[in-house]
């Protein structure tokens, strides 16, 4: 075999230049540029930077008040996401049971769903504009996120280590708190912190489910830009945001990377089949609640999409085909699905190439960039958005009215999950494994593809996973960008929902529906694929 | 990791191709091609558009950009670098702002004769009239028939005690036809007595919403999620599309429009300063004017042209309305105190 034998020091320098360069121009070019750009319309005044803005917002006590249920609906939300999504991840990572696959996909489906449809199936099952309704609206999308990042590294964990402190004489809860928390303790926070983001910027649920009272960030950055054209104010309330989200990132990284244990981590494939009676009773107990509280409305959309005034029947999902038929922004189910497909097949690739790269990174060089690339979750969509337009607005970077864009974007949201997904199985190979590689005359790529990616190969397609799943249902980012053509499914759910007649309704519930089964299929057809070695650490 | 392998090969070539299709239909022809920025809410039929092209060789791209005001703010941010070459559905709640902003050239369109003086701006042609709708009250006629209650008829009915609990209207800050109910009454009560009669409103349990949607199909008691309200903010012309979104056709609308309570809409084009493609806008603007275009409008859009000499679909004869005396308000009254009109409202029904 012929070797590239470049010196160490530039192989490692090509290297260190791929895979944290890569990330950081990607970053650089689709948020931090675009967020400058937009900022500076607020925060500059003849070129000079002026943070005055930054002080009004600080200063008016109706914003502070903002602010402030800001921080308290996000940290309610996602503690109680959190508590309940725990005993979820474990009967679900930790038990082996007959239709598992099928169980694992549907929980995150909700994940993705348009908020609109799922607020108006919660309003149908009765629940009234409130703070509670806020709260159960944010587990419902957000337990997927604890669930699966939980789950995922749950189900890796060594059980005789637990065995071990039982037979020592550790009662039940004991281990749990003494050996399984502290083993799991990077994932949860992980998963928290994403979970804080998501309900930090919360939008849809806010507005309509919170009732017209209550506001965030989010919701008042939108009214500013999007309504009264008040960069300043808007301006403001953003650095306010983003001061946030990256103190909180800034603390969990800390918080994880603080704990030093070596996890003993063994193949996903040996984990118990369900035998007593207590386990029956976890297992069932936490499925009734996945059934009630993700299961319930998604099945009140698919039922009411099926329920015409004529009785049970297809009239609905007909609809999607014909209403409209005749105007030039029709487009046939089908097509709109192949959209939906198409930008999520690209937006994983590219989710997938620049979240790899950046873990190894990451494993080297450490949390900065972590931390950087998910921030984005914390930003505003329409500050992006906005970003966006006045960024690439000149060849050869005229993109603003390019569907190009619209992957990119949903890559940009896609990469922490990627990130994440993948970065706990690298740093979980034995540094020397690529030693021994490397001094053997292996190549970086050769020492990638037979070192790294057989045993990393199901963490890929795990974050490959989570971005055609958010591809598919995304709408906030969507809804900024100028979208000439080719709608996916949740623009053209936006699109039925804002004429009267029950028509236009009906078929917006038939196409979620549509849309449920698309992402349901996606997920569990990737969780189901074997890809290489897996499971050999 | 051959599987893999394949699969990143087949997407990358699905890619290139989806890329390199669009870019083709596209790039055919570039230097007739013009870009109208508009609202999520517009349509037109593809045989319309498709007549213009013919006519006039020049292709239309659509723009969407989000809803009237996101449009016409994303508009007025990259003014210097324009997103297309024409701007479509600014509103007389706005215009004042795209005014100010000087985003269009004045055009005088000879097609300009055939619109009532009612819609046109006087403000030196620099937009012009297409389209409009009436933002009133809507009622759910069987809900008032079921229990024999007279239908409101006035301002002051509905802060009757019979009618407790029945109104759901849009929060101002975030929905437009909720900002114009607010106009509504500003105009009917003047400055001093518009939050005094919203006091009274409110004490009459009205119910606020984000924005139309989830009032009208959430709450709203004829509106597709059998909410349990019978009288919602809406729009004139959604009676006409409760029944052609119907399936199978209703014969008659379960909606009534409560004509005293409406605000009038009035969407506007304009050209946007900077267009590499002024002749062939103007065209456009001249099409949007013709019977073709504007008899297309209530069938696609559900609002009216402002043309009172084109035929109207039946179903907007037999269902729809037309205020007889709408309230308006000037635009640059609007621009000047939208914030503190939305800031006191908030005040008084909110806190």
């Amino acid at each position: 075999m012929i070797v590239d034998q470049a010196p160490y020091s530039l192989r490692q320098a090509l290297k260190t230049g791929l895979t944290v360069g890569i990330p950081v121009i990607f970053l650089l070019g689709l948020f931090v540029v675009p967020v400058v750009n937009i900022l500076s319309r607020g925060l500059q005044v003849g070129g000079e930077l002026d943070l005055s803005p930054v002080i009004d917002v600080i200063k008016s006590e109706s914003l502070r008040k903002i602010i402030a249920f800001t921080f308290v609906q996000a940290t309610i939300s996602t503690l109680l996401t959190v508590i309940v999504g725990i005993p979820g991840a474990y009967v679900l990572y930790r038990y082996r049971f007959t239709g598992r696959g099928l169980v694992r996909a549907l929980v995150t489906v909700p994940f993705v769903l348009p908020t609109m449809v799922v607020a108006s199936a919660f309003l149908a099952l009765g629940v009234k504009t409130s703070f509670g309704a806020i709260l159960v609206a944010h587990i419902f999308f957000n337990y997927a996120v604890v669930v699966r990042t939980v789950g995922g590294l749950w189900a890796h964990l060594d059980h005789r280590t637990e065995l071990a402190a039982q037979v020592l004489g550790a009662s039940k809860i004991k281990t749990f708190v003494h050996i399984t928390l502290p083993a799991l303790r990077p994932a949860i926070l992980a998963a928290g912190a994403i979970c804080f983001l998501f309900t930090f910027t919360s939008f849809g649920i806010i507005l309509i489910l919170g009732g017209p009272s209550r506001a965030t960030l989010e919701t008042e950055i939108y009214r500013q830009t999007a309504q009264l054209l008040d960069f300043k104010t808007a301006a403001g309330l953003s650095v306010v945001q983003l001061i946030a989200v990256t103190g909180v990132l800034l603390i969990t990284s800390r918080l994880i990377t603080r704990q030093n244990i070596a996890l003993g981590l063994v193949p996903a494939d040996r984990t118990p089949r369900v035998r007593t009676r207590q386990q029956r009773l976890l297992l069932l107990s936490n499925l009734s609640f996945m059934a009630l509280l993700l299961g319930l409305p998604m099945a009140t959309l698919v039922i009411r999409s099926f329920s015409t005034p004529t009785g049970f029947g297809l009239a609905y999902y007909r609809a999607l085909g014909t209403l409209r038929a005749d105007s030039v922004l029709f487009v046939p189910p089908v097509e709109a699905i192949k959209n939906s497909i198409v930008i999520a097949v690209i937006s994983a690739v590219i989710a997938v190439t620049v979240g790899g790269l950046a873990a190894h990174a990451i494993i080297r060089y450490g949390q900065a960039l972590n931390t950087a690339l998910t921030i984005p979750l914390g930003v505003s969509a329409v500050t992006v958005g906005f970003g966006f337009l006045i960024t690439f607005d000149t060849a050869p970077f005229n993109f603003r009215s390019s569907w190009l864009l619209l992957p990119f974007a949903h890559a940009l949201i896609a990469i922490p999950f990627v990130v994440r997904a993948i970065t706990p199985i690298l740093s979980s190979i034995d540094p020397r494994l690529r030693e021994v590689a490397e001094t053997l005359g292996a190549n970086p790529l050769q020492v990638w593809r037979e070192v790294d990616l057989p045993i990393s190969a199901r963490a890929y397609l795990v974050g490959a996973g989570f971005a055609i799943a958010i591809s598919l249902g995304e709408f906030g980012a969507t809804a900024f960008l100028a979208r000439p053509d080719r709608p996916t499914l949740p623009v053209v759910i936006a699109r039925l929902l804002s004429q009267p007649g029950e028509l236009n309704f009906g078929a917006a519930l038939a196409a979620s529906s549509v849309l449920m089964v698309l992402v349901a299929g996606a997920i569990f057809a990737i969780e189901r694929a074997r890809v290489g070695s897996v499971g050999t650490f | 990791m051959k599987r893999l392998a394949l699969l990143l090969a087949a997407t990358l070539i699905t890619s290139g191709t989806y890329a390199a299709s669009y870019q083709k239909s596209s790039s055919a022809a570039e230097e007739k091609t013009i870009t109208l920025v508009t609202h999520d809410s517009f349509s037109i039929s593809k045989s319309t558009l498709k007549s213009f092209t013919q006519k006039t060789e020049i292709r239309v791209r659509l723009l969407l950009s989000g809803d009237a005001a996101v449009a016409l703010n994303q508009t007025i941010l990259t003014k210097d670098q324009p997103l297309g070459d024409a701007l479509y559905g600014i509103d007389n709640t706005f215009l004042s702002r795209g005014l100010s902003a000087n985003l269009f050239i004045p055009y005088r369109s000879p097609a300009l004769s055939t619109v009532g003086e009612e819609f046109k701006t006087g403000e030196d042609y620099r937009v012009t009239p297409i389209d409009y709708s009436d933002v009133c009250i809507n009622f759910d006629k069987n809900w008032f028939a079921d229990r024999n209650l007279a239908v409101p008829q006035t301002w002051n009915d509905l802060i009757e005690r019979k009618y407790k609990n029945l109104l759901v209207v849009e929060n101002p800050a975030t929905s437009s036809p909720g900002l114009a109910f607010v106009l509504a009454t500003i105009k009917h009560f003047g400055d001093s007595q518009w939050r005094q009669y919203w006091k009274k409103l409110r004490k009459n349990g009205v119910q606020v919403t984000d924005g139309w949607e989830s009032a009208y199909n959430g709450v709203f008691s004829a509106g597709a999620g059998n909410g349990d309200r019978p009288l919602v903010v809406s729009y004139a012309s959604s009676p006409a599309a409760a029944v052609y979104y119907s399936d199978p056709q209703l014969d008659a609308s379960p909606v009534g429009t409560m004509l005293d309570s409406c605000f009038r809409q009035t969407e506007y084009v304009g050209i946007l300063r900077g267009t590499k493609h002024q002749a062939e806008a103007k065209k456009l603007v001249d099409f949007m004017l013709t019977r073709k275009f504007q008899e297309d409008i209530p069938l696609q859009m559900f609002v009216f042209p402002v043309r009172n000499d084109v035929e109207l679909p039946p179903v907007f004869k037999n269902f729809a309305e037309v205020a007889p005396d709408p309230q308006a308000i000037s635009s640059s009254r609007i621009e000047k105190n939208r914030e503190k009109w939305i800031a006191d409202w908030t005040e008084t029904v909110l806190r």
